[in-house]
């Protein structure tokens, strides 16, 4: 699954370790969910859209390889 | 959040380390420090077993509290050590029966082989992942 996790933060001026604090992660969840390593479970994926102020398909999207 | 975890991370080294410490009593005590006394054997091993209940309770409140890509990685770590220390440990007791070895199969070897593979697998999880 791809997403735009690392755009947004910067956007916000977030660094990984505030959005951990901020979505309830660890910082190498952040850092797995950017690199794309790892899909985020539905609860945090709400949480960051929430976040954001936007929907889930705005930040994640899947795309067949 | 990450206090909870650095919480419950402090709670299961000192249950670890007193289980340990109350095993080594357990063991040793008998030998060098009552010289064999048969209730205080009994008590001991009963304290042993209640600080190794509460060691895993405290565990399980660990493994709880962890966020999903640490449990993930945990989980697939104990997938892995368990598989790997039920077909290792039967063959190491197998090479035992059959006397392929000339040394006695100890479960202590597969405690330090379980500790030792389960180190490696979160180890090699954990930079899978960054």
């Amino acid at each position: 699954m791809k997403n735009k996790l690392k755009v947004l933060r910067a956007e916000h001026s977030y660094t990984q370790e505030d959005l951990a604090d901020i979505i309830g992660v660890s910082r190498q969840t952040i850092n797995a969910i950017e690199k794309e390593k790892f899909d985020p479970s539905l609860p945090t994926a709400f949480r960051i859209s929430q976040l954001f102020k936007l929907t889930i398909e705005d930040i994640f999207y899947f795309e067949e390889n | 959040m990450k206090k909870d975890r650095k919480k419950n991370l402090y709670q299961l080294a000192a249950w670890t380390w007193s289980w340990v410490a109350t095993l080594a009593i357990a063991s040793f005590g008998p030998k060098y420090i009552w010289d064999g006394h048969t209730f205080l054997t009994i008590f001991a091993i009963s304290v042993n077993l209640a600080n190794g209940i509460l060691m895993i309770v405290a565990n399980r409140n660990f493994f709880n509290n962890l966020d999903e890509l640490q449990r993930k990685i945990h989980l697939e770590s104990l997938a892995l050590t368990l598989g790997l220390a039920v077909v290792v440990g039967l063959t190491y007791s197998l090479l035992d029966v059959t006397n392929v070895i000339v040394v006695d199969a100890e479960i202590s070897n597969l405690v330090v082989f379980i500790g030792i593979t389960y180190l490696i697998c979160v180890t090699v999880n954990t930079r899978r992942y960054t």
